[in-house]
């Protein structure tokens, strides 16, 4: 769409940005300003510059924190992509089972997260829980606090639960997109389900799972609630991922230097990688077109 | 092409095989079916076995719950019900989250209609950069600004109410909404607008009469997203507030107590912290289908 | 090589059809022939789309047969017909290239890569498509795309027939005449059989040997753009076809006078005598704006109308005039007059046709 260029848009735009530079600029300042001083009480601060960050990269606490993370984030995206896509695809179109089905895939997530893992250490425990009592009578010592492979799959699992929906319904969104017109002409081609998907419905997901991919990427990169409820961040730190490291250190123990340091760190990981792979998947659909020309 | 087209007796022959093969395919497309909706029926089941499981423990007495698993509740019981809803400490809490996510979803969609507007419709000076800096705050992590917060919110003497709540889920409500609506006015032709303005509508009344209604489903969609992340969202709630607004979530905490954690209670405030959350997408079914692609299929 | 044959065929969307309106396509019987170029005409929502859908086994008509070189094709999907179809907005696989796309269907049956190569190069060739191959189908233009659709169709070997279904509609106008010779072309060299929905009559007559007209579920008229011009079936024929379309005179007798409103017609024994046998009390009389004579000075026979405003088209124009109460339409060439005020008009009585009951019954012309 061809814009018009008029500055006065920018009236549009103030209430917003007021707003948003209250609840986000300010903040982030404050953080930035602890990152670079060691804070002894309100009248007692130094200026220390890059000491902070130097101290939180060589963590190796924190390294390893870093790492859970992004093998926590890569392992659910591998599952709950693939597996919302097959949902969309089941996912019934008409009827009253299409509205029972949206809303019960729904339901998910609209719980609170807190309440997510609650529902789950419910769930899991092996003494009233259905899930934890059934493994253990069919003799797999499952067990959440103790076992860090337990504890692991459990929070995949938990959070498959959560947030496949997400993906599902993006998907079944853009299902629904596609003109009647295509399956005909695919049947008529004599395309197999597979060619039906791969060069019909697969292409009309790209745009949806782009973002699906994105925003799963980014809240399972701050995941905080469903953990720290579900397992605490155990056993030792078997679970404890970015979020509930930095709490703990800037609330749990109010290391304002080194947390406000964490902080940046963690918000710039998260802006590359989307950086990164949103600037992918530009270049692919540029490189569509340059080969055009 | 004459020579590629079959002879007489074969095409014969190939549509004799060809309706053979309809046949087969079609009882096999039937069993196919039929393992469509198995497989769908064990998704549901997946989704609400842990569901059932928390429901089944809100009717069951604590003694049966530590009793011993049973899968319904053999003494069924309401009493954990009663309590929440009868007692402030607990009843409070729904009242101050749903006081909250109503503010910050008025306050969200009122400043991000027009400025999903001008990004959709005008170039100005930054607005690439601007709009990219709206989307980073969708990736900040709540736990970044958790202390920031605490400490501005404490010094403008907001802190425990519901608006510093509101306000703070402002952080990626507002993008959120900002990026989401941009795609659905994108999607209506601008000679709308310009047919309107011929016609003599004054901006806010074009605004409010002709443009607001084209885009109700995704404003539907939008308040949908605000209500769902400003509802299940604890971290930055529960830090704002201490007593008068606190929310239903970290109420739920003082479950915990010396003798142990209280199993019924605390399954019954789950599930009653599931109730809005159907009861929304019970009113946007319709448009989820198609509006939840956010206008950008 | 295809006949395809609609044997009292019948199509409803709905579950318990109770009155003839419940239906999209009204029982028919229908053959089309191999090798011709056919158009089905209609207004939109006349059930052509739906017929078009049953031929190609999209839908399976809740009674009735279609059958193929005399065999019945009902329970045939469309994958198994050897029918290709070219829809109202082009289906085209995005991510591929044009060459890709106009290889699927081949490919689709595992046909061996040589060949494939071979037929694709034959129909982009024909298509004129041949330096666009390497592009991807997504980036084309509309009428291009709507090639690379219809090649889809022309590459299989086995097809018989390719239906259209509005195929038009999204292409520039400019681009529309090329793209319907294109058509014709190629129905002359495959000699496959084409079927062409379109509601656009000039399309119709352009690309169609013969037209079927659908009106309300059913085939009202079937002949060349001629035969429904001259001696359109029905009153709805009459109507659709032609520019402006047929003039209708309700007329009943009285006192052995043919009247119109309160005018008594000049009409010819033939005409008189039939109608005032007509049983029914839906007696209309038809005639084109063309062949209405109008003299702008009183003439023997002539019927005195009045003259209500004329449009000048440049090579002839069109007279609006009433008779009796009713409202014509006259086509004058630019040589003739054009009346004004009062013009007197007569109707040639082999022009004349005669509609009972909405259809044509033929006059005897002594």
């Amino acid at each position: 769409m061809n814009k018009v260029y008029n500055n006065r848009a920018w009236w549009l735009i103030l209430p917003m940005l007021l707003l948003v530079a209250f609840s986000a600029v300010i903040p982030l300042m404050t953080v930035v300003n602890y990152s670079v001083q060691d804070v002894f009480d309100a009248n007692t601060r130094f200026f220390t510059g890059t000491e902070w960050f130097e101290v939180m990269l060589n963590d190796p606490a924190l390294q390893a924190a870093v790492l859970r993370q992004f093998a926590f984030s890569l392992t659910v995206l591998a599952i709950e992509v693939p597996l919302g896509i097959g949902i969309a695809l089941i996912m019934p179109k008409k009827g009253w089972q299409a509205s029972a089905v949206l809303i019960l895939v729904t339901m998910p997530l609209l719980i609170p997260w807190n309440v997510v893992g609650s529902i789950w250490q419910i769930f899991t425990r092996g003494d009233i829980g259905l899930m934890g009592w059934s493994l253990r009578e069919l003799g797999y010592g499952y067990n959440i606090t103790s076992s860090p492979v337990d504890a692991w799959a459990t929070i995949i699992l938990m959070d498959v639960w959560h947030w496949t929906p997400l993906i599902a319904l993006l998907c079944f969104s853009g299902l629904r997109s596609i003109p009647d017109a295509y399956y005909q002409a695919a049947r008529i081609d004599r395309a197999s389900k597979w060619a039906v998907f791969r060069y019909i419905q697969l292409p009309k997901l790209t745009n949806v799972l782009v973002i699906g991919v994105l925003l799963r990427f980014m809240h399972s990169f701050m995941i905080y609630a469903e953990p720290f409820v579900l397992t605490g961040g155990g056993p030792g730190s078997s679970t404890t991922f970015l979020s509930q490291s930095l709490t703990t250190m800037a609330i749990g123990q109010q290391d304002l230097g080194p947390s406000a340091a964490f902080s940046l760190i963690y918000f710039l990981i998260i802006l590359l990688v989307t950086w990164v792979f949103y600037t992918a998947i530009m270049n692919m659909q540029k490189d569509d077109k340059i080969q055009e020309a | 092409m004459s020579d590629s087209l079959p002879t007489t007796p074969d095409a014969v022959r190939q549509r004799a095989a060809a309706a053979d093969n309809r046949r087969r395919r079609s009882a096999r497309s039937a069993s196919r079916q039929w393992r469509r909706r198995g497989l769908m029926a064990a998704y549901i089941v997946f989704v609400l076995l842990p569901i059932y499981w928390l429901l089944n423990m809100s009717f069951q007495s604590n003694t049966e719950i530590l009793g011993g698993l049973t899968l319904w509740p053999e003494d069924f019981t309401t009493e954990h019900y009663a309590k929440i809803l009868t007692e402030p400490s607990w009843y409070m809490g729904y009242v101050n989250s749903i006081t909250y996510v109503l503010m910050n979803m008025l306050i969200s969609i009122s400043v991000a209609l027009p400025a999903a507007y001008a990004f959709s419709r005008y170039q100005f000076i930054g607005d690439k950069h601007l709009f990219f800096w709206l989307l980073t705050n969708l990736m900040a992590p709540p736990a970044v600004f958790l202390l920031p917060y605490f400490q501005l919110y404490y010094t403008v003497g907001l802190f425990d109410t519901h608006v510093a709540v509101a306000l703070a889920h402002c952080l990626f409500n507002i993008p959120l909404a900002v990026w989401i609506l941009e795609g659905f006015m994108s999607g209506v032709p601008k000679e709308i607008d310009e047919t309107a303005f011929i016609d003599g509508y004054s901006f806010p009344r074009f605004f409010v009469k002709i443009f607001i209604p084209m885009i109700s489903s995704g404003i539907g969609v939008t308040l949908f997203f605000l209500f769902m992340f400003s509802w299940v969202e604890l971290l930055l709630a529960s830090t704002l507030t201490s007593t008068n607004a606190q929310p239903i979530a970290s109420v739920m905490t003082q479950t915990k107590g010396a003798s142990g954690i209280d199993w019924g209670a605390l399954a019954a405030a789950g599930t009653l912290t599931i109730l809005p959350g159907i009861v929304v997408v019970y009113f946007v079914r319709n448009h989820i289908a198609k509006g939840f692609a956010l206008g950008r299929t | 090589m295809a006949e395809i044959t609609l044997k009292s065929l019948a199509h409803t969307y709905l579950s318990d059809p109770r009155s003839p309106e419940d239906y999209a396509i009204r029982e028919m019987d229908h053959v089309w022939h191999q090798g011709g170029a056919y158009a089905l005409l209609g207004p939109s929502g006349c059930g052509k789309s739906t017929l078009l859908n049953i031929i190609s086994g999209l839908l399976e008509p809740s009674s009735g047969e279609v059958l193929f070189d005399g065999e019945v094709v009902n329970a045939l999907p469309p994958e198994a017909r050897n029918i290709a179809q070219v829809f109202q907005f082009p289906v085209i696989y995005d991510t591929m290239t044009v060459y890709d796309n106009l290889a699927f269907p081949l490919r689709n049956v595992k046909t061996p890569e040589a060949r494939v190569h071979e037929r694709v190069m034959e129909v982009a060739e024909v298509l004129e498509l041949t330096a666009q191959l390497k592009r991807k189908a997504k980036n084309l233009t509309a009428d291009e795309k709507q090639k690379v659709s219809m090649g889809r169709g022309l590459v299989r070997e086995d097809v018989s027939a390719i239906l259209f279904d509005e195929p038009l509609t999204v292409i520039d106008p400019q681009l529309k005449w090329k793209l319907r010779r294109k058509l014709k072309e190629i129905h002359q060299r495959f000699e496959i059989t084409m079927v062409y929905v379109t509601h656009d009559q000039l399309e119709a007559s352009t690309f169609a040997d013969k037209i079927a007209v659908m009106y309300e579920g059913q085939v009202v008229q079937f002949g060349t753009p001629r035969e429904l011009f001259e001696r359109p079936n029905h009153t709805f024929v009459g109507y659709f076809i032609g520019s402006p379309g047929m003039n209708f005179l309700e007329v009943v007798t009285q006192d052995g006078r043919v009247m119109a409103g309160d005018t008594e017609l000049a009409v010819g024994q033939g005409v008189h005598d039939a109608v005032a046998q007509a049983r029914s009390t839906n007696v209309k009389l038809g005639i084109r704006p063309e062949f209405i004579e109008v003299h702008a000075e009183a003439v023997e026979d002539g019927m005195q109308a009045h003259v209500d405003h004329a449009q000048d088209l440049g090579t002839y124009s069109i007279v609006y005039l009433t008779l009796g109460g009713i409202p014509l339409k006259a086509r004058i060439e630019e040589d003739q007059p054009t009346p004004t005020g009062k013009a007197w008009l007569r109707f040639p009585d082999e022009r004349i046709g005669l509609y009972i009951d909405e259809f044509r019954v033929e006059i005897d012309h002594e």
